[in-house]
């Protein structure tokens, strides 16, 4: 067995410095909980592993002057469910984040781990993309900031470079009237993958219309979708029946998911309709308490 | 590659220990350090049955890279006990036999004391959803249960 080099990081350039001259595979630690896994099962071979949680822009939770926050790729779940401040303004966010896994798996597994292990199935992304989250990205040509839905680019593939790794994103403000939302089906209450997961962030106005909105689904497609013409089907609208089902075909529409042994195409599909209304009405409902 | 020379501490006490890159802690806790009360289940994060607490915070030690430790301050079922006397959980798992094979109970006892160190008072509901990830493959849940519920009335009790 090929000995792994492990290295450990202060800086982003170093970093970038090792994932560039990797000869081989080299993978980022953070988490661990997808990364020891399929080392573990020889889905991967590399030739080190950068363990990035000593770089401190990695490990910062902070709310910024204008109502933003800056969340470091590899916090843990448990620590950003921990915060108040940031739980009361993207409960959508925290919750799809507090989903994933057990609570050993949440002190540890981190949003940069679960976007860039690429499971279509991953329960943060939807939320984060409605969100409208950002993800800053270090490498050999310096930084650049990337949208989370253009950060993936297939089942265990993303769009990042070689030498390119992710050090933290960006979680915009909360509008004023803004709520947000994430609903996954699952077959048991507790700790399994998402049949399908919808992610929905809404602004209204004081007489109940949205004024904008975006609408994601995860684990119908091989990345993550964001559904366009589920937000034209509810913006301007007070969520009447119509619009609703409007959204609910949208999302429909968009589906191209696989059938397996969590759903059929149909199930998942018709499930995906269903979830969006759900979390449109829960993100709205939080929206009119601000 | 040499093998990486790690200091952490274990249960209170300084200590060193070797490995490669692809030992975990759990691997370094029982093959390198002889502390077997960690238990390898799956080696997938799923069963629970190698909880630690690393720097604070539950984990499973099949997760969690030994070369990663360096400095982290690591607690294991071994250092539960207060030399002869056990841990109020300890003590109630015995009394109230809430366990069946004891493959699962090291890391149910990490976990349940992780949390009732955060909530004396759960519900039964939070008791679950926190332990959802220790697998008791004897199925004898309920009993795991109730005794985490029992020791936190009593701690409760004995607070006043």
């Amino acid at each position: 067995m090929e000995s792994i080099q492990f290295q450990k990081p202060e800086t982003v350039d170093e970093a970038v410095k090792l994932l560039q001259g990797a000869d081989g595979d080299a993978r980022i630690l953070a988490g661990g909980t997808d990364l020891l896994v399929q080392l573990r099962a020889h889905m991967i071979d590399p030739s080190v592993i950068v363990d990035i949680k000593s770089i401190d822009e990695t490990r910062e939770l902070k709310k910024n002057a204008d109502g933003s926050y800056t969340i470091g790729a590899a916090v843990a779940g448990a620590e950003a469910h921990e915060r108040e401040d940031i739980t009361a303004d993207w409960p959508g966010v925290i919750e799809a984040w507090d989903l994933i896994g057990s609570t050993q798996i949440q002190g540890r597994a981190s949003l940069g781990g679960n976007l860039c292990n690429a499971s279509p199935a991953g329960d943060s992304v939807p939320a984060m993309v409605a969100a409208g989250m950002t993800a800053n990205i270090a490498g050999p040509d310096g930084r650049r900031t990337l949208p989370v839905e253009e950060v993936t680019a297939g089942p265990g593939k993303t769009n990042l470079k070689k030498g390119e790794f992710i050090v933290s994103f960006n979680l915009p403000a909360k509008p004023s009237n803004g709520g947000d939302a994430y609903l996954r089906l699952i077959p048991r209450t507790e700790m399994d993958i998402a049949v399908v997961g919808c992610g929905v962030a809404l602004t209204l106005d004081d007489s109940g219309t949205v004024t904008s909105a975006k609408v994601s689904l995860g684990a119908v497609a091989a990345t993550v979708l964001v559904v366009e013409d589920a937000a034209k089907a509810i913006i301007g609208s007070k969520l009447e029946p119509e619009a609703m089902s409007a959204l609910d075909a949208a999302c429909q529409a968009a589906c191209k998911p696989i059938d397996d042994k969590r759903g059929t195409v149909e199930y998942r599909t018709k499930v995906a309709g269903v979830l969006a209304r759900r979390a449109v009405s829960i993100a709205a409902e939080r929206a009119g308490k601000n | 590659m040499a093998k990486h020379h790690i200091s952490m501490t274990l249960n209170g006490e300084p200590t060193e220990f070797l490995c490669s890159t692809r030992q975990t802690l759990l691997d370094v806790l029982r093959d390198e350090l002889n502390l077997t009360g960690s238990k390898e289940g799956c080696a997938s994060g799923d069963c629970g049955a190698c909880s630690v607490m690393v720097d604070d915070r539950l984990v499973c030690a099949c997760l969690v890279l030994g070369a990663e430790c360096d400095g982290k301050t690591v607690e294991s079922i071994e250092g539960m006990a207060d030399g002869e006397n056990l841990h109020p959980l300890q003590q109630k798992f015995l009394e109230e036999a809430a366990l069946q094979c004891g493959i699962c109970t090291p890391g149910v006892l990490v976990a349940a004391k992780a949390l009732l160190e955060r909530n004396n008072n759960p519900t039964e509901t939070e008791v679950r959803y926190w332990l959802a990830g220790n697998l008791c493959r004897c199925t004898g849940y309920d009993k795991i249960v109730r005794a985490v519920m029992s020791t936190a009335a009593d701690m409760r009790e004995n607070a006043k």
